[in-house]
């Protein structure tokens, strides 16, 4: 698939030389986050949990944001909603929404775009729902903390919205507490708490992996289409490649805190060029394979309070060999994009396509 | 002739009271957690059993390892009914059934050496392994791919992985005939999960074990079971081998189960036949007549007057192991054609 | 809701029921024996025997339990055949050492304990809550490990001391406050509620000093959990002020272990704070229940016992009701 010119995409661009990328030339990116890091000092050292994020996103699209756990994609997250300000953590970089840098934001301004310009929906709705008060209510509050509005207007609005994420009954409904939902329900209850100020960006944190396939798959085409309705962006962080497949246009792959892979979502499934994308893909049993052996990665993830000194993935990584000298232990490869499918890997092309076929 | 399965499941039941207080009326009231669930499962071989959350899947597994009580029905492991079992019995039978827990952490105890959480089982059932217990651990140890001088570490040293490792060492300890494994890979990263599903197959080859594999990723299950059987509401929908069951669901559930997972692989992902269902599970303690399932049944709408009050006003039945309880399950594939 | 309550008010009248039969019963197989006690001096069998009839002691136990039962509902005869006299409702006996109505000496008592109580539960919550909260607020800082340390320090102090700490320096010291009187127990009476707070605010601050501790680190700790909840997390991405969310999010669903821990304190703490009334010389229960233990005056302690019991039944009782009042999961079941 090609894509014309003019089509925004989602794509990493090289950290060190951003000023002579012909996308950064193009100001006023929706989103664009360059060389966002976040540390948390512990007592057992610094934890580094993202080291240098580089993206940037356009209204209308939707950004999957794969990794396993800890590989930094929820961190990224609460970073760009500024939900680590105020916490012992160490965000640096730039995250630029709309010409406002998200990262040296102060509290009370970032505070303005939470919720209203930016929201945000969590892995588990029942715990993300506050016990104590009912659905309703605190999906008015979200209303009334951006809208000049009385509690009927936001009572009004709250039915409405409760309604659009598909609640029967919602003004019954309005005056019940979580407990009183299902799953599913709950789900579409932080939804519509999300995007009752209709944000142009809607940041979902795996937002279906606590649900049940047919729950999850309601909930999916939900988002989707309130994104269409909305033309807002969304960036969807999972773990599953399938959700990512089904809904994303374009994916980024993080490891250990770093983006190892990016590009339009075909790109990243069938013209895979990161080992660990590719490792990721083969370990996975689908629906239509047979029995037979999985192929896991081998060895688990490095321990983010001392990465490797070269390819974060070396260690784990079967072709670190192919790259020769020992670059793969010794260097961190830099992230190289070509046609908007980038890259963070010591091996070639031809490499990466002789591996590929080999499988 | 040819040998009897390992396990024989017969019309098990759960049915749970409903508790309503001293002076509440309306009398007695159960929720059916399972009710009247059947299968078999052949030696060296695993069933998988799926369905959505509050289907009864777990509480089928946990009664198979009598770590519940069945309420009816029988459970034949080895020729033995064993849901009636108590005293020494029991104590004699938990030997051929071991469980595997979904979350590894919380089932090890934090205080204990991987060592000790090992032997229990052995400790408990006063079996000296020839070479001594810690040496028997030890092989264990090696056996699941985990190193025996892991046995004086604590469960916090070890990754999510390595704790199912771990679990799953425990279960083996006994030479157990079955082991029922309830989400075995669910709390793990793709990527480990692959090295856990490998390890169970291994295990299967070596030891001739059989598995009942609960879970609700459908990929995994596929991926591992002979046999695969659908719940929903506590009732049994279909069940079957596992490509018959894969590549041909004939009831509308399954169907709908199997379109609604998410591919990955993009191109098929846009092609898949998408069913969806309406709304949300109905509550267990007051599930619909006739057909569970009819509430959120795409079939149900498309049917005429008088086939839809067989759906209402009877419970249907799977007519044979293999065929699906649905009344109208041949209508189902003749929709799906259709929707495409 | 109105069946939550009508559920828990049953089951508090079959509770204290239970625990009346409970302390009669200890009381009447205990080790002391009231006859020979009422008897005094002198005592020779058949004084014993005369003052076992008095009290009613020849009565099989039963009916002595139902007969004291039916004290507190109607007023009662009480005495020896011949020589009975009236205990009016509600009747709890009398006094041995006194012959006085033993409502009356608790009536008498009651006042001061409130008092103590009051403005003790007050000042601990206030400081307790609030430190506790702040600490949670400030995790890690110097402000957390003061508050912390501090909480260490007073959980640690007995009574005694920081009483008899307060009396030698407000008192005897700088004469800042006067010592307790017992001419006031109420906020009402004649000499106004600045020196009713006068009166009893040492014993309040050394009550609070003990108390708040525990209610300081129970706090912190709650808050911090809560703080950790992803529903806060919810509320701060919704771009709610930091106030709302710390208090309307964040304090009333910590709140709950702090609430539970109230109530029984509380409970406790009417029926009697037997150290700090001696140490302040104030004459509520705690004080009057000593007198009647030291000097074997059995129906007085039984009575005030029995108070005590009833006081912390009800507390527990009002604890689960604002729970539900609280938590909307509670009224569930």
């Amino acid at each position: 698939m090609t894509q014309p010119q003019t089509r925004p995409t989602a794509v990493a661009a090289p950290a060190p030389k951003p000023a002579s990328a012909p996308r950064a030339v193009m100001t006023g990116a929706f989103l664009e986050v360059r060389n966002l890091s976040v540390k948390f000092p512990t007592d057992d050292g610094v934890v580094s949990a993202v080291n240098g994020m580089d993206f940037t996103l356009e209204r209308g699209q939707t950004l999957g944001i794969v990794g396993e756990s800890g590989s930094g994609k929820s961190v990224t997250s609460q970073a760009l909603m500024g939900l680590l300000k105020g916490t012992s953590a160490q965000v640096t970089g730039e995250a630029l929404f709309q010409g406002k840098d998200l990262v040296t934001l102060p509290e009370a301004g970032m505070r303005q775009l939470r919720g209203r310009n930016i929201g945000m929906i969590f892995q588990d709705p029942l715990s993300a729902l506050h016990p104590f008060y009912t659905v309703g209510h605190q999906i008015a509050e979200a209303y009334l903390v951006h809208n000049k509005a009385t509690k009927k207007q936001a009572r009004a609005a709250a039915v409405d919205m409760l309604g659009r994420v598909g609640i029967p009954s919602p003004d019954m409904r309005f005056d019940e507490y979580p407990h009183h939902f299902s799953g599913g329900m709950r789900q579409r209850a932080m939804i519509a708490m999300a995007l009752i100020c209709e944000p142009e960006l809607l940041i979902a944190d795996e937002p279906t992996t606590a649900l049940d396939v047919t729950v999850q798959a309601q909930i999916l085409d939900l988002m989707s289409e309130l994104q269409q309705e909305t033309n807002s962006a969304l960036i969807l962080i999972t773990h599953d490649l399938g959700v990512v497949a089904e809904v994303c246009d374009d994916v980024l792959v993080m490891y250990g805190g770093q983006c190892v892979e990016s590009g339009p979502v075909d790109e990243i499934f069938y013209n895979t060029r990161h080992p660990y994308t590719l490792g990721l893909l083969n370990s996975m049993p689908t629906l239509t394979t047979g029995s037979g052996k999985l192929n896991p990665i081998p060895g688990q993830p490095p321990s983010l309070l001392a990465l490797p000194q070269g390819c974060i993935f070396s260690a784990r990584c079967e072709y670190a060999a192919l790259a020769g000298d020992g670059v793969c232990e010794s260097q961190r490869p830099q992230f190289t994009s070509e046609d908007g499918h980038g890259t963070r890997c010591h091996l070639s092309g031809p490499q990466i396509l002789s591996i590929r076929n080999s499988r | 002739m040819e040998q009897q399965p390992i396990l024989q499941v017969e019309n098990l039941q759960k049915h749970f009271p409903i508790k309503t207080g001293l002076f509440a009326p309306g009398g007695k009231r159960t929720v059916k957690a399972v009710d009247g669930v059947s299968f078999s499962l052949e030696r060296g071989t695993t069933l998988g059993l799926v369905g959505e959350s509050g289907c009864g899947k777990s509480t089928t597994g946990r009664m198979i390892a009598r770590l519940m009580d069945p309420t009816g029905g029988r459970i034949v492991v080895d020729g033995v009914d064993i849901s009636q079992l108590g005293g020494r019995d029991l104590y004699h039978f938990r030997r051929k059934v071991q469980m595997i827990f979904q979350d590894p952490f919380a089932s090890l105890n934090p205080r204990q050496s991987i060592g000790t959480a090992i032997s229990a089982p052995m400790v408990a059932q006063r079996i000296t392994p020839q070479g001594g217990l810690k040496n028997r651990v030890k092989e264990l140890l090696e056996q699941v791919g985990l190193k025996a001088e892991h046995y004086n570490r604590f469960p916090h040293e070890f990754s999510g992985g390595q704790r199912q490792r771990v679990g799953i060492a425990r279960a083996i300890s006994l030479n157990p005939s079955v082991i029922v494994c309830d989400e075995p890979v669910s709390a793990l990263d793709v990527s480990v999960q692959a090295q856990v599903v490998n390890l169970l197959q291994e295990i299967q080859q070596d030891t001739g074990v059989s598995y009942i594999f609960i879970a609700h990723d459908l990929s995994v299950v596929r991926h591992i079971s002979d046999q695969v059987a659908v719940m929903y509401l506590g009732k049994m929908v279909e069940q079957g081998s596992r490509d018959e069951l894969f590549d041909n669901p004939r009831h509308p559930y399954t169907r709908a189960l199997l379109s609604a997972v998410p591919l990955p692989d993009p191109r098929q992902a846009r092609a898949q036949e998408k069913i969806r269902l309406r709304g949300d599970l109905p509550s267990p303690a007051n599930p619909p007549s006739g057909c569970v399932f009819r509430t959120r049944c795409p079939l149900f709408t498309t049917l005429g007057e008088e086939q839809k009050q067989r759906c209402v006003g009877e419970v249907p039945v799977q007519a044979a192991a293999g065929s699906p309880a649905c009344h109208h399950s041949t209508l189902a594939g003749a929709l799906a054609a259709g929707v495409q | 809701m109105i069946r939550f309550i009508l559920r828990r008010t049953g089951s508090l009248f079959l509770l204290l029921v239970a625990v009346s039969f409970i302390t009669f019963t200890l009381f009447q197989f205990g080790p002391a024996d009231p006859a020979s006690a009422a008897c005094g001096q002198e005592c020779t069998p058949e004084r014993v025997q005369e003052a076992r009839v008095a009290l009613g002691m020849d009565q099989p136990f039963l009916v002595q339990y139902v007969e004291y039962m039916r004290g507190l509902f109607s007023s009662r005869m009480i005495g020896a055949p011949g020589a009975e006299s009236l205990c009016q409702w509600p009747c709890l006996g009398k006094s041995f050492q006194t012959n006085e109505n033993v409502s009356d000496i608790i009536a008498r008592s009651l006042p001061y304990t409130f008092s103590m109580a009051i403005g003790a539960l007050v000042l601990w919550t206030l400081s307790g809550v609030g430190l506790g909260l702040l600490a949670a607020l400030r995790k890690g800082s110097a402000t957390d490990k003061f508050i912390v340390g501090a909480a260490s320090v007073g959980v640690s102090l007995p009574i005694p001391v920081t009483g008899l700490f307060l009396l030698l320096v407000f008192v005897n010291q700088f004469h800042l406050l006067p010592f307790t009187t017992n001419e006031i127990n109420s906020p009402f009476g004649p000499q106004g509620p600045l020196a009713w707070v006068l009166n009893y605010l040492l014993p309040w601050i050394a009550l609070a000093v003990l108390f708040s501790a525990s209610y300081i680190r129970v706090t912190r700790t709650n808050m911090i959990e809560t703080f950790g909840e992803d529903f806060i997390r919810t509320a701060r991405a919704k771009g709610l002020a930091p106030r709302t969310v710390t208090f309307k999010h964040g304090v009333r669903a910590g709140i709950t272990p702090v609430v539970t821990m109230l109530g029984m304190d509380i409970g406790l703490l009417l029926g009697g704070a037997v150290l700090t009334e001696q140490i302040f010389s104030v004459p509520g229960l705690g004080f009057t229940a000593v007198r009647a233990a030291v000097s074997g005056d059995l129906p007085v302690t039984m009575a005030i016992t029995m108070l005590a019991a009833f006081f912390v039944i009800v507390a527990n009782v009002v604890v689960d009701l604002a729970y539900a009042a609280i938590d909307p999961r509670v009224r569930l079941q």
